[in-house]
């Protein structure tokens, strides 16, 4: 059974429509216009126990609608959700102990006592066993290096460190489902790392199965092997992180080291970006075998790499439109 | 339940603790306003002998325990739940598998626990200046314990219930204001009830307010009839009932409101 099983899930917000200017306010007040957004339009996807899953688009895309609606926070406009076999929105005390939301500009730390005194709030709450939390406890201590934090109200700590404890926090329980929501916003990259090398840890060791949503490529391109791009509600994407690559972006970077400085390339290819001896081509992918043949041919070449495109100019061509126009779905 | 409410509780305290400046200026206060109503109505039954059928004796005594009671039993939640809900902070208590309001009861005990301890000094300091007329007697005394027990759950129902108004407007501060204005005159706050007009003193009859504290100081002072006592206890069973009746069918209403729209 999925653990997460979505079928043409859909969203649709009412919201409040007026002009600018007095008049407008003036004509609200006797009547009311509105409008309705639909933020989440048909979604249908499933994820497998275990699976760690990177959900991917704009600002506004209804990632994170999708995560309320997953998590019991927000209510359906139509289709239906199971989460570990419970319909979210019905927010059973079974299903909120097997779950966790983490959203990275929320918290659940109480701010002004000792991170350990909230973690004890959220033990109890859960009604976690001693011997279980003692052990979750030194994990996360350890994984996360929480030891010199515990002690400390969480107003006194950097938002890397809060993060951390956020995340902390969230696992005591030994969610089997966690929905992550924008866990490394705002952190410097060593703190990003860290928590990605945890997260990655965490899902091996338990199995726990993982929708995380980030505007930083490097997070999805770490932890995820699947990726689901959506845009306007819409999913353009599900499938394999390297699959998106092959089937979306029609060129690869061939990049040449000479032997000599200067070297006219622009008959094999675009040139990207050329620093000395270094030269970077792009090339239509159909053509990259033959063109490296022509470069090793007819130049010296002292190294010379093929590589796929940086993640995030593919994904940026996806949600453009520039490579055909069309909504795509993946495997 | 019991451990949940020890770890809230110890939880309450210790944060508390850290808001000790706004913990004594809120105290100043809920100290404040009852001693200038006790000050007014002495000073006017000094001038009249009595006013109703209280002498400035009684006056003190009536307004020293109400503030004890309205200070056990009142909340704070109506203005808590505006912030909660206009914040957002609400969508990680609705993550929790449990129910709100065992929090909110710890953190509200938490906060009257430490507050007693200024209070209960103010009481006697009051007592010494005003020599109320109170001879306490064990049964009465017993039987107001009991009602302040049941007024602090009907007061905490009724405000939880009210403070999820927020769920439909997000500008609650004009309801609150006549919520509270209500409370003002049917509570016993301003005055006691039976100075109050006749229409008025029997609207509050039927009012919760009667009986989150008002009815308590009744009984302390031993002013009720067995009658009066019987069909007292009788309406704050009713309102502790309907209140948490009430406060459940609102919560789930809301909560399906809120989780309609989001944060």
């Amino acid at each position: 059974m999925p653990a997460i099983d979505v079928q043409r899930l859909t969203k649709t917000y009412v919201v409040p429509e007026r002009e600018a200017g007095l008049a407008a306010a003036l004509r609200s007040v006797v009547r009311r216009r509105t409008r309705s957004v639909e933020a989440v339009a048909e979604v249908s996807f499933s994820l497998q126990p275990g699976e760690f899953v990177g959900f991917v688009g704009p600002n506004g895309a209804g990632k994170t609608t999708t995560l309320k609606m997953l998590s019991g926070l927000l209510f359906p406009s139509a289709g239906r959700a199971r989460v570990l076999g419970h319909v979210p929105q019905k927010r059973e005390r079974a299903f909120l102990s097997r779950i966790t939301l983490v959203m990275g500009q929320r918290n659940q730390l109480l701010w002004d006592i000792p991170v350990i005194d909230s973690f004890e709030r959220n033990r109890v709450v859960y009604r976690v066993p001693t011997r279980v939390y003692r052990r979750t406890l030194d994990e996360l201590t350890e994984l996360l290096e929480l030891a010199e934090l515990l002690p400390r109200p969480a107003r006194n700590l950097s938002l890397g460190e809060r993060m951390k404890c956020e995340i902390a926090v969230a696992l005591l329980h030994r969610p089997q489902v966690l929905f992550l929501d924008e866990p490394t916003i705002g952190l410097d990259l060593t703190m990003q790392r860290r928590i990605r090398g945890f997260l990655a840890e965490y899902n091996r060791l338990h199995r726990t199965t993982v929708l995380l949503t980030s505007h930083y490529m490097a997070d999805v391109e770490a932890l995820c092997r699947r990726i689901i791009m959506i845009d306007r509600g819409r999913i353009l994407f599900d499938g394999p992180l390297d699959d998106l690559v092959t089937r979306f972006s029609p060129h690869k970077t061939i990049v040449v080291e000479l032997r000599r400085d200067t070297a006219d390339l622009s008959r094999y290819g675009e040139v990207v970006a050329s620093e000395g001896s270094r030269h970077a081509l792009r090339v239509p992918k159909a053509d990259t075998p033959q063109v490296t043949a022509r470069l090793l041919g007819d130049l010296p070449i002292a190294d010379l790499t093929v590589e796929d495109p940086p993640i995030e100019d593919v994904i940026e061509q996806v949600f453009a439109g520039a490579l055909d126009g069309k909504r795509q779905r993946g495997t | 339940m019991l451990r949940i409410y020890w770890v809230y509780l110890k939880t309450a305290l210790a944060l508390q603790f850290q808001y000790r400046a706004a913990m004594a200026i809120w105290m100043i206060n809920r100290i404040v306003e009852p001693t200038v109503f006790l000050v007014v109505w002495v000073t006017t039954a000094n001038a009249r002998g009595t006013v109703g059928s209280y002498g400035a004796a009684d006056f003190a005594a009536y307004f020293i325990i109400l503030m004890v009671v309205n200070q056990l039993t009142f909340t704070w939640i109506i203005f808590e739940f505006e912030w909660r809900i206009r914040s957002g902070e609400f969508s990680s208590i609705l993550l929790k598998p449990i129910h709100p309001i065992h929090s909110d009861i710890a953190d509200n005990l938490g906060y009257k626990i430490l507050t007693l301890v200024i209070l209960l000094p103010v009481a006697v300091l009051l007592i010494a200046l005003f020599k109320p007329a109170f001879e306490p007697r064990l049964v009465s005394l017993g039987l107001a314990a009991v009602s302040l027990v049941v007024a602090y759950f009907l007061r905490m129902f009724v405000d939880w219930g009210f403070a999820l108004s927020g769920f439909w407007t997000t500008r609650t501060s004009a309801l609150n204001q006549i919520y509270f204005l209500v409370m003002l005159f049917c509570s016993g706050r301003l005055a006691p009830l039976e100075l109050l007009p006749h229409w008025l003193e029997r609207v509050s009859w039927y009012l919760p307010f009667r009986w989150t504290g008002y009815f308590t100081v009744e009984l302390a002072l031993n002013r009720l009839g067995p009658a009066e006592i019987a069909a007292g206890f009788r309406m704050q069973a009713l309102w502790l009932v309907l209140g948490l009746v009430l406060m459940q069918s609102v919560w789930r209403l809301g909560v399906r409101k809120y989780t309609a729209v989001g944060s």
